[in-house]
């Protein structure tokens, strides 16, 4: 709305907004502003700021999407002034109990993406599943369900129900952890070892015990993009159940492979035609190819989703149903889901990820050409490329990374989690807009940053040889900041 | 990216000489169930989505939610720009991060936390006020939890204290993080939680005690100050220390402008957090919400997850991770555009908007009250004919003219009682106001006129022979053939009745209102 004064006496308007005064003070950090200013200068002074943060499409460290067709920009504005509550869903609604056409678009993603994943219903069946802020909410809300439904049953039994706990990788995703610590679930870690980057099967099932509410598989590990082997776990526990009579399920954390999978490897079983498989997570956001802020969790059936959890309300005076822990929250990415899912259908996501899968060899075989890197990620599994030096005495692979963002590349340099926190990596996820050519000159910058860090100077390399265990940051710190001005010196070219 | 195969040439020369409407795509019926098989043209997928969303309501006329539904150009342009940037990347977005930093000190400020002039205030954004919530929720647990285990007391049976208004997300909180929710009743002429009887519902096993500034129901502050005042009372007795969450969604982003001599905030020293929503007179689109604590003790640091992700240390203290940026640079923008001058400007708008409405409504004669003057602009009413299907039904005559105007049964314990509430927004003009009023004048009419009554009506028929029959009959032969006498059939209707159809609203717990 148009505020009825919105310069305070003088008028701004005459000057242009690089001379204005408002450009003159400093912005409001602690306290808010006592005065309004025009609307053209607060955009000209935020978009200028955020110029200095990073471009998103060279972030090579991120699963996200950014970039998406300008109609589909078009779509999501549109839909910016929409509450996504305003329209709640039950998480099995058919199109005639819908009450809104963006009901009727989430319930068609919900079952495009339940179908996507065999779950096992009849034609024209309404799936179970609901839309989420992301794979860090789903995997909650499915984490919650297999609480209370263990919680049920030992309720029923007459056994102890305070110790509930879930078994997984040591490589999961951090908001596992959080599950485990806001819901109060004791976590059980299956511990990595050197060449094996993700959870062992036959250890995981040994860990189950009766009060384990389930076990966590991912599809497509953050590490190394590895997909885990669901269908020895699903035999594996299958048999443990039929001993122990436990009945402990299996959920699939697929934030990144539940949409790569089913394109690139269709035959490879890790959804529900699996029986013990209960629920999975996905996120929109990643090879979903929707902006961030988009995550759907789909269950078995009905039974896998227990009553008491859904919240029925008094809203707009009827009663409706919901189940999630945001409530108002925007729906534009459930809407470009929609898009995506109806502009490319199964042959453009197919398309995609077999682009994807095309340009990661691109670059893998560009890294095994300068004969330094071991890599680490397998040819199947999510689209990306981790890989490690083969010898790194001199220098590791955290200096390459941050060598690297000379070039405006960021690419992620981490350690691997318990028992192999002596590997360091470094990943490139290659999303839909990393091409064959950026492919290229990647490897080449990649191979210019080594051979400039070839030629290191000796004493600069005992000494990192000699930094104990403590001082390690701090010794590293001290080499990228030596590098940093030896690099800035060198740099000759100006544009 | 330009997909390597996007339509086969035959295709190609069909579809781009035939318009969008034209052209199969549309004509074909649109998958529900399954994805389709085959790509179709970008154009094609945006009108076909574009045309469907246009029989959604009009999300400016909805009058049930607090949600923002209009932002300057200025600000969708630099929301659409963060579209792109995942928010939890925050080493690689350090402004966008700076940019939150920002707006929670701000919002600190605003509050009165005790704070150093210059110091990073504790606070977190988040997608809502119910992430907030569960947030605040959980700190308390955990501080409480911890202060019982080092006493060797028992833990297991947390509660917390609130009033039966409490918006839905408080009982999702309860259910979902297993904490007893005790509920203090409503009574009639009183909608929010009464100090007194809160204090007293307080025991050992209480993590907080949850206040709400601006009431879902009837958009009334609760009496914050005189809950603290008794509270540390009990406290000193007691020796149980229980603190103060307020839950200001709504009343966050009014109070400070319009009451800045209500105590409800930081100022009083039992209240150690708040959330307020940024998508509500915060005045930034759906999915932004802020929970700030009072100091570093308040939030326990085992909360706190520090992961290695995508290679720096990083702290996070939310449930949601991934989530896009725009809505933070939104609230940045707001805070730098409109200034403290700016939001008290527009909450006043509002306020007097609200007025105007009550006045209207108080014109009709029909209608009582009960939103307070004091509190959001928003207005509450029900109407003096006890009959409580009534509400619905203006509620759904209301709809013809496009506007939603939610009609609500109030909670435990006067449960008698239907109301209507109409939120006052930013962008809900004086003019808008006036064309509501005169709607409603116009569905009154129809209510009386017609009920919802389903008219019975009844025909009463008689059947009797007519007088000429007797003539006809001594005319005719005897012999051989039948005669019928004619007759005649009268009908008349019975005074209809009228029929009362009550609208029961079946199965599950439809106290949470929103």
């Amino acid at each position: 709305m148009v505020l009825s004064k919105t310069a305070s006496t003088s008028d701004v308007s005459i000057h242009s907004t690089f001379a204005s005064r408002y450009v003159c003070s400093s912005l409001p950090r602690f306290k808010m502003p006592e005065n309004s200013i025009p609307k053209e200068a607060a955009y000209q002074i935020i978009n200028d700021e955020l110029m200095l943060d990073g471009n998103p499409r060279l972030n090579l460290a991120s699963f996200v999407t950014t970039w998406m067709e300008p109609e589909c920009d078009k779509l999501m504005m549109e839909a910016i002034n929409k509450n996504y509550v305003d329209m709640d869903e039950y998480p099995v609604t058919t199109e005639l109990q819908a009450s809104s056409i963006f009901i009727i678009f989430l319930n068609r993603c919900v079952n495009m993406i339940a179908h996507l994943f065999n779950a096992p219903l009849g034609e024209s069946e309404a799936a179970v599943g609901v839309g989420t802020v992301g794979s860090s909410e789903a995997i909650m809300l499915a984490g919650l369900a297999f609480k209370r439904k263990w919680q049920n049953r030992r309720k029923a039994e007459g056994k102890p129900y305070e110790k509930p706990n879930i078994v997984t990788g040591a490589n999961v995703q951090v908001c596992w952890e959080k599950f485990a610590n806001y819901f109060e679930v004791e976590l059980k870690e299956v511990k990595l070892r050197e060449g094996y980057y993700v959870m062992d099967p036959v250890k995981a099932v040994e860990m189950v015990d009766e009060n384990t509410i389930c076990v966590a598989a991912i599809l497509g590990s953050t590490l190394n993009g590895e997909f885990e082997d669901v269908k020895l776990l699903n035999d594996l526990l299958i048999e443990k159940n039929k001993q122990t009579g436990w009945d402990t399920p299996i959920h699939v954390d697929a934030a990144s492979g539940g949409f790569i999978a089913p394109f690139l490897y269709p035959e490879l079983e890790w959804d529900f035609r699996l029986p013990l498989v209960k629920s999975i997570n996905v996120s929109g956001h990643k090879y979903g190819l929707v902006y961030a802020g988009i995550g759907w969790v789909i269950w078995r059936s009905k039974e896998d989703l227990p009553e008491e959890l859904i919240f029925h309300i008094n809203y707009l005076g009827a009663d409706q149903p919901t189940f999630t822990l945001n409530f108002s929250k925007g729906s534009s990415q459930v809407i470009a889901q929609y898009y995506q899912l109806i502009r490319l259908g199964f042959e453009g996501y197919q398309n995609i990820m077999e682009n994807c899968r095309g340009n990661a060899l691109v670059l893998k075989e560009g890294l095994e050409k300068t004969g330094r890197f071991n890599i680490v990620s397998k040819d199947e599994g999510v689209p990306l490329v981790a890989f490690s030096l083969k010898d790194n005495s001199c220098y590791n692979e955290f200096k390459i990374s941050e060598m690297l963002r000379r070039f405006g590349w960021i690419v992620p340099a981490y350690t691997m989690p318990a028992d192999a926190q002596h590997i360091a990596v470094l990943r490139v996820v290659i999303r839909e807009d990393f091409s064959c050519t950026l492919a290229e000159r990647l490897v080449l910058d990649i191979t210019k940053v080594l051979h400039e860090l070839d030629t290191l100077p000796a004493t600069l390399s005992t000494k990192v040889l000699n930094a104990s265990e403590e001082k390690k940051i701090e010794t590293q710190r001290e080499i990228t900041d030596f590098w940093k001005k030896y690099v800035m010196q060198r740099k000759t070219n100006v544009c | 990216m330009v997909l390597s195969v996007v339509q086969t040439p035959e295709e190609i020369s069909s579809s781009a000489i035939s318009s969008v409407f034209a052209s199969r795509y549309v004509q074909d019926p649109l998958p529900r169930y399954r994805m389709p098989e085959n790509t179709i043209p970008k154009e094609v997928a945006y009108q076909i989505i574009h045309d469907e969303l246009q029989l959604d309501g009009n999300p400016r006329l909805n009058l049930a939610s607090f949600v923002t539904t209009w932002m300057e150009p200025e600000c969708d342009k630099l929301m659409i720009e963060s579209m792109n940037k995942n928010y939890v990347d925050m080493d690689e977005y350090p402004i966008t991060t700076e940019l939150q930093n920002r707006c929670v000190n701000i919002i600190a400020n605003l509050l009165n936390a005790p704070l150093a002039s210059n110091k990073q205030a504790i606070g977190v954004g988040t997608v809502g006020s119910s992430e907030a919530i569960m947030l605040a929720g959980l700190a308390f647990k955990k501080k409480w939890q911890n202060k019982r285990r080092a006493e060797g007391k028992p833990f297991d049976k947390p509660n917390i204290v609130t009033g039966a208004n409490v918006q839905v997300c408080w009982e999702k909180f309860a259910r979902y993080f297993e904490v007893e929710l005790k509920e203090v009743k409503l009574s009639e002429g009183y909608y929010v939680m009464d100090p007194k009887k809160a204090v007293e519902m307080v025991d050992e096993n209480t993590i907080c005690v949850a206040a709400i500034l601006g009431s879902t129901l009837t958009g009334e502050f609760e009496d914050v100050k005189l809950l603290n005042d008794l509270l540390a009372e009990k406290n000193k007795r007691t020796g149980w220390d229980t603190p103060i969450h307020v839950d200001a969604a709504s009343g966050g982003f009014v109070a400070p402008f319009i009451y800045p001599e209500l105590e409800w905030d930081f100022r009083l020293p039992l209240v150690k957090s708040i959330n307020v929503s940024g998508h509500k007179y915060g005045l930034v689109y759906a999915g932004i919400g802020w929970v700030i604590w009072r100091s570093n003790e308040d939030l326990p640091e085992e909360l706190v997850f520090h992961i290695n992700y995508l290679g720096t240390d990083q702290p996070t203290f939310t449930l949601n991770f991934s989530k896009g940026s725009s809505q933070i640079v939104a609230q940045y923008y707001q805070f730098l555009r409109m200034g403290f001058e700016g939001y008290k400007r527009v909450i006043r708008n509002c306020m007097e908007n609200a007025k105007l409405l009550v006045d209207g409504l108080k014109q009709t004669g029909r209608f009582d009250i009960i939103s307070k003057e004091r509190g959001l602009p928003l207005v509450a009413f029900g109407f003096k004919d006890t009959n409580k299907s009534l509400a619905f039904e203006l509620s759904k005559a209301l709809r013809h003219h496009g506007w939603i105007v939610p009609a609500y049964t109030m909670p435990a314990n006067v449960e008698h009682m239907a109301v209507l509430r109409v939120v006052v927004r930013e962008d809900l003009g004086r003019q808008l106001v006036e064309k509501l009023v005169s709607h409603i004048n116009g569905a009154l009419l129809e209510l009386d006129e017609t009920t919802d009554a389903v008219p019975k009506i009844s025909f009463t028929v008689e059947v009797k022979s007519s007088d000429e029959d007797q003539h006809h009959e001594s005319r005719h032969d005897h012999e051989g053939s039948l005669h019928l006498p004619t007759t005649s059939i009268h009908w008349k209707q019975d005074k209809h009745d009228r029929i009362q159809k009550k609208v029961h609203i079946s199965g599950g717990k439809t106290n949470g209102v929103c």
